[in-house]
């Protein structure tokens, strides 16, 4: 375990590194969005991977939050609902001046988490294959939302979000400047996944994926756990996404719709379910894809389906997976259990 | 012209029968995906392409063979479950040792590949399909197209058939007591996997009936289905899959109110079933019908 452990780390300063030069060679913006999506598919990967809970509408959080981000960078005022006697429900319109960008994303991540408690504790009332039914159906619902709302813009999104300068004093409008801003966000946002998993919290949200009945004979609070882990990936979605709104500088419909939601599930399963690496290397492979395949127009959706078929068929590991597996064979004689969810039982 | 609590009876009742119809579609895609669910403990996520593969069906037969809606009617599902078939034998059936969240992502693969193809092919603004009953009567209430009734009635009746042969006959027994132990049923000579596989395109096949029905009142759409499923999905956390007549009154019910919505609050139509799915899961999380575990 505490090899591992190092190991682990010991690969993410590599990671950083290349990540602090890595502007040097490639398009920044390129590089945003892979963080970004990386920061994504991880927050995705803390349930599916760890408690083994498929959520199939992440995008709700991160699309929300590229919403709430954009719109207190932009407008920067808050509405609440109230209610009086005779005049029914109304909106109190609370203005505050436009934000910096750091406080708009924490707003967006805020609401996010807000949202993540809402969505969850009706979510974790049902397992398996209807938890992702119902996340996938509360997605819908949130898009429904964003495209009726009045301060998400409809069809045309929040455009033209003014980048201010951080905490009032650092320029970012200039890409490269961001870009080290993003590092870091993406950089606290996967410590803070990877210090939930190597928690004795982490290890009762383990149990619970393989047992679910015993962990609760052994006294836990099972829910309570799903849904503070639940909470936790929804906030951290919701970073990765108000980060997003910060770097494209646009909120759109885009980032609600279920085929994001389908998008981060894919990049998590290209690189490996259940590794601490795996949904940062997917998402590096998927976007890369998809900036390469851009100009292919339908054919994109017809390949991304194809590599979910392939990769449920024969490349359930990922490509992490499929390393880490690699080199547990070459370093022991006796066979290791593969470190890869094989989500629950057999059929019956 | 008298109103009723403030809306004209043309509005309410023209929504109300809108509401039946789609009630209708999503009993019959629900009616499918609990059939399939009880046998093979996977999601189809596959179903919402499959009714769009149907509807699509019937516009080619109609327009490269010159087969009448009539024919497209019985052809179509037949066609679209027979490649159901051949999807289960090829890809599904290698996951059945696997958690059911894999068969999940594997039909959510599929159905992005074939709504790809379509869309590649046919582009996302729709073809028109022409009415094949066209007009109507007045019934001083309201304006009957006959085509809306006939769907009314046809998929009614396709939904009690399949509840009659799934609760009342010889097969329909073997069926459930696959359902429940299937070791147990194939230990008897019945040939399990085979039946598997029928009820894969069975299911399929309704689906793409379901699509066939659709194609008259709303043009055949590469995206029609994607965002179908997601509210039949709703549909059917609601009704919980323990039950084939519970599916039926579910997806009708919820159609009917999803229309009266529309009348009385149009702003929440979109939203209304997943709201009530909210509700059902807080107040009764196994589904209006639906068993504890």
């Amino acid at each position: 375990m505490q090899r591992t452990q190092n190991w682990d780390l010991r690969v993410f300063a590599a990671l950083l590194a290349i990540g602090v030069v890595a502007p040097l060679l490639v398009y920044p913006v390129f590089l945003m969005k892979v963080l970004c999506f990386a920061l994504f598919a991880s927050a995705f990967n803390l349930l599916i991977g760890y408690v083994g809970l498929l959520s199939f509408g992440h995008a709700m959080f991160f699309g929300f939050a590229a919403y709430v981000t954009g719109h207190l960078a932009k407008v920067g005022t808050v509405s609440l609902p109230y209610w009086l006697p005779v005049l029914g429900w109304n909106w109190m319109v609370i203005g505050i001046a436009p934000l910096t960008p750091e406080l708009a994303i924490l707003g967006g991540v805020l609401v996010a988490t807000l949202l993540g408690l809402i969505v969850g504790s009706i979510a974790i009332r049902r397992q398996g294959i209807y938890f992702a039914m119902v996340t996938l159906a509360l997605a819908q619902m949130v898009y429904f939302l964003c495209v009726q709302a009045k301060f998400t813009g409809g069809e045309d999104g929040i455009q033209a979000i003014p980048r201010r300068a951080m905490l009032g004093l650092i320029d970012v409008s200039h890409d490269l400047a961001f870009y080290y801003v993003v590092l870091v966000i993406f950089a606290a946002g996967f410590l803070i996944i990877y210090r939930t998993i190597h928690s004795p919290f982490g290890q009762v949200l383990k149990a619970i994926r393989e047992n679910e009945t015993r962990a609760v004979s052994l006294g836990y609070a099972v829910s309570r756990f799903k849904l503070i882990a639940f909470v936790i990936s929804a906030a951290l979605a919701g970073l990765a996404g108000a980060t997003k709104a910060m770097v494209f500088q646009l909120a759109s419909l885009t980032d609600v719709t279920w085929q994001m939601s389908g998008e981060v599930v894919l990049m998590t399963l290209v690189g490996g379910m259940g590794t601490v690496f795996g949904p940062t290397v997917g998402a590096a492979i998927i976007i890369y894809m998809q900036n390469y395949l851009a100009g292919f127009g339908e054919w994109v959706l017809v390949i991304q389906g194809a590599i979910f078929v392939v990769a449920v068929l024969i490349f359930r590991r990922g490509v992490v997976g499929e390393l880490i597996a690699f080199v547990r064979r070459r370093t022991s004689k006796t066979v290791a259990a593969p470190d890869t969810i094989e989500l629950a039982k057999p059929a019956r | 012209m008298f109103e009723l609590i403030g809306v004209p009876p043309q509005a309410l009742f023209g929504q109300l029968l809108l509401g039946l119809i789609n009630g209708a579609f999503y009993a019959l895609l629900s009616l499918g995906l609990a059939v399939i669910f009880g046998l093979m403990n996977v999601i189809n996520f596959t179903h919402g392409a499959q009714y769009m593969t149907g509807a699509f069906c019937a516009w080619m037969l109609l327009n490269y063979l010159g087969i009448p809606y009539w024919g497209a009617l019985i052809l179509a599902p037949i066609i679209v479950g027979a490649t159901g078939i051949l999807i289960e034998r090829l890809f599904i059936s290698r996951l059945y040792h696997l958690d059911h969240l894999y068969g999940l992502l594997l039909t959510f693969g599929l159905a992005l590949i074939i709504e790809g193809l379509f869309r590649r092919q046919y582009g996302i603004s729709g073809l028109p399909y022409a009415n094949p009953i066209p007009g109507g009567t007045n019934l001083g209430f309201m304006f009957l197209p006959w085509y809306r009734g006939w769907v009314v009635i046809f998929s009614l009746s396709v939904c009690l058939a399949t509840w009659f042969v799934i609760e009342k006959t010889q097969l329909g027994a073997y069926l459930r007591a696959a359902t429940e132990r299937p070791d147990l049923v194939q230990a008897f000579g019945i040939n399990v996997p085979r039946m598997i596989t029928l009820t894969y395109g069975f299911g399929v096949g309704l689906a793409a009936l379901a699509g066939v029905l659709a194609a008259p009142i709303y043009s055949v759409n590469p995206v029609m289905g994607a965002n179908l499923i997601i509210v039949v999905f709703a549909v059917v956390v609601i009704g919980g899959m323990g039950s084939i007549l519970g599916s039926i009154i579910t997806g009708f019910g919820l159609g009917v109110v999803e229309g009266l919505t529309k009348v009385f609050y149009p702003e929440a139509s979109n939203t209304v079933i997943f709201i009530i799915m909210a509700v059902v899961l807080m107040l009764r999380p196994q589904g209006l019908f639906g068993t504890p575990k």
